[in-house]
């Protein structure tokens, strides 16, 4: 059985913090610098994350949309 | 419906009738919402003031149109609050579409604990009539003079004189204190050269009001509709919602390089809301075109002079914190203008008003530019993200709270400041806290606040002697008050309804006494040697 995503959102009252800092990150940055910068936090996030069918799911929500 | 500007006449000042009336305790230059409301709020504290405007009418154009909660509380507390409250339009339905695709709605529901809702919608003219109208209130303590410019000031240790323009003469004015309340473009900020710092967005923005009888929402209920990439124009973001008088507001955001002036004229503004409206009669009523800068001044108090409102902060008009964020300002400084001009409080205590407010508008530009930044992507990665919020925001609430249209004007904390007490407590509401209205037997808590230092204590365990020249509020059995405040708690509360201190019931009386004198802004040496 596959595991769902939480629907708590787990940011907050963080979500506007989170969202400038990401964005301050990419500043400066040209679109595939931007990208390769995504790879990496993804990465990153993955590893904290941890848990394997979690980020399966991740993985099958994104691909959705 | 149109409306119609009230003229106001010019009246001879006694200055110019050979009168010499001497040195007035506050001059405010500007006659807008700040500037009105700053005098009522010094008025019914006892302080005569002089409000000196070169024009002879209220706000033209609809202008700021959003208060929000807070503000209609410190307007409760002038005595204009329920004339807003029934002409406001309260909406409680928000649409967000990206594109054609509605992603999400919300309702606003009322909340029964509080007097006022979360805001209301009403155009800047009504907002400054009612508050002309309550001026004539006070015939003894406010001066209103228009057609009255301000061409020039002289700053001295004790005092400032201006030197006023009228069409009947010239003459000059001394004031203990000046307050610039003239606005983003002030006059007086640009004669002192004071640094004016901040960051220019380049996108400008188109604002229509039309006046339109049949609603465009499918109920009668009014509605705000807000468009990402909207199907019916080439910008980024789009916003509909409703002021009183069937007119609806409409901004649109121009796509960057487009022509403002060209983009205003009706045969390129009317198909775009035909578009929005449909077959729906209208008539335009107002077209403004708009860029903005998030800036403040590094200091709002310079000796006598004081800044208050958008001559000192500017904020982009998202979340709508220009108006409210001076209205807060009006509401922290005039208790502080009042006691220093009584002899209650040292002069020093104006720098508590810098200090705070200046928090505030920098938690209002932070606000104010996040919101525009989520709004006008600056570059394809940004864009990126802004496009993957929205397509995630149909159903995860992490993304529908990272979609920023404008986050709601809420006002600031001020824990942590001079004048607020250290926390003594993980009970109740900390230091700082704006009070929170709450029901009363017949009436609303922030009715009966304010204006003055209160002590406020709940629960039969929490009475305890006010302080000298402190009126008390007491409450037991009094669920909608303890669902906020808690119970067995004392409360030492700012004439600006904030919390200047909190303790649990059984506190020494000595420490309430030592929390009046911080909040007064005296050393608190004073009173023990």
């Amino acid at each position: 059985m596959s595991k769902s995503l939480g629907m708590d959102d787990r940011l907050q009252p963080h979500g506007d913090d989170f969202y400038e800092l990401l964005m301050t990150a990419h500043e400066g940055l040209d679109f595939d610098q931007s990208a390769a910068l995504n790879a990496r936090l993804i990465l990153l996030l993955a590893n904290e994350v941890g848990d394997f069918d979690t980020l399966a799911a991740a993985i099958e929500r994104a691909s959705k949309s | 419906m149109h409306y119609q500007n009230r003229e106001y006449p010019f009246q001879t000042p006694p200055e110019l009738k050979g009168e010499s009336p001497g040195q007035y305790p506050v001059a405010i230059v500007g006659a807008g919402p700040i500037g009105m409301a700053m005098a009522i709020d010094l008025a019914l504290k006892g302080i005569r003031s002089v409000i000196l405007d070169d024009n002879n009418v209220v706000s033209v154009g609809s202008r700021a149109i959003c208060w929000a909660k807070r503000t209609l509380e410190i307007f409760d507390r002038l005595g204009i609050g329920d004339r807003m409250l029934e002409k406001g339009v309260t909406w409680k339905v928000g649409r967000l579409f990206n594109g054609e695709q509605e992603v999400y709605n919300f309702n606003l529901l009322p909340d029964d604990a509080h007097k006022m809702p979360a805001f209301v919608n009403l155009q800047q003219y009504y907002v400054e009539e009612y508050l002309a109208d309550r001026i004539a209130d006070f015939p003894d303590l406010i001066d209103l003079r228009w057609l009255s410019k301000v061409t020039g000031e002289e700053i001295a240790d004790d005092g400032v004189t201006l030197h006023v323009e009228t069409a009947e003469g010239k003459y000059d004015l001394t004031a203990d204190y000046v307050l610039a309340c003239d606005g983003c473009n002030s006059h007086i900020r640009q004669r002192m050269g004071l640094k004016f710092d901040g960051h220019r967005f380049e996108e400008h923005f188109l604002i229509t009001d039309v006046d339109m009888p049949e609603a465009p929402f499918e109920s009668d209920e009014p509605e705000r509709w807000f468009w990402f990439k909207p199907p019916f124009h080439t910008g980024q973001s789009a916003l509909l919602h409703k002021q009183p008088d069937n007119i609806y507001r409409i901004d649109l955001q121009l796509e960057p390089g487009a022509d403002p002036a060209e983009e205003a004229k009706p045969e390129h503004v009317i198909p775009r809301l035909k578009q929005i409206v449909g077959d729906r009669a209208f008539e335009i009523d107002w077209v403004s075109v708009y860029s903005f800068t998030c800036a403040m001044l590094e200091k709002f108090v310079h000796g006598r002079m004081v800044f208050v409102g958008d001559s000192a902060h500017v904020v982009s008009p998202f979340g709508a914190r220009g108006g409210n964020g001076g209205i807060q300002d009006v509401d922290n400084l005039g208790w502080k203008l009042a006691a220093v001009l009584k002899g209650e409080a040292p002069p020093d205590l104006l720098e508590s008003y810098d200090e705070e407010r200046r928090h505030g508008a920098v938690e209002n530009i932070m606000n104010s530019s996040r919101a525009t930044n989520f709004m006008t992507p600056k570059s394809k990665m940004e864009a990126v993200f802004r496009d993957a919020v929205l397509s995630l925001a149909n159903d995860l609430p992490f993304a529908r709270r990272l979609v920023n249209s404008g986050r709601l004007s809420v006002p600031c904390s001020l824990e942590g400041f001079a004048l607020q007490s250290p926390r003594a407590t993980t009970r109740g509401l900390p230091p700082g806290t704006p009070c929170p209205d709450a029901p009363l037997e017949g009436g609303w808590l922030l009715n009966e606040l304010g204006g003055e230092f209160m002590l406020l204590t709940i629960g039969r365990r929490a009475k305890i002697t006010a302080p000298e020249d402190v009126k008390a509020l007491h409450f037991e059995d009094s669920p909608g008050v303890a669902a906020h405040y808690g119970d067995d708690m004392i409360y030492l509360i700012r004439p600006d309804q904030h919390i200047a201190a909190a303790f649990e019931a059984g506190t020494d009386a000595e420490n309430l006494t030592l929390a009046l004198t911080r909040a007064k802004g005296k050393p608190a040496l004073e009173t023990i040697s």
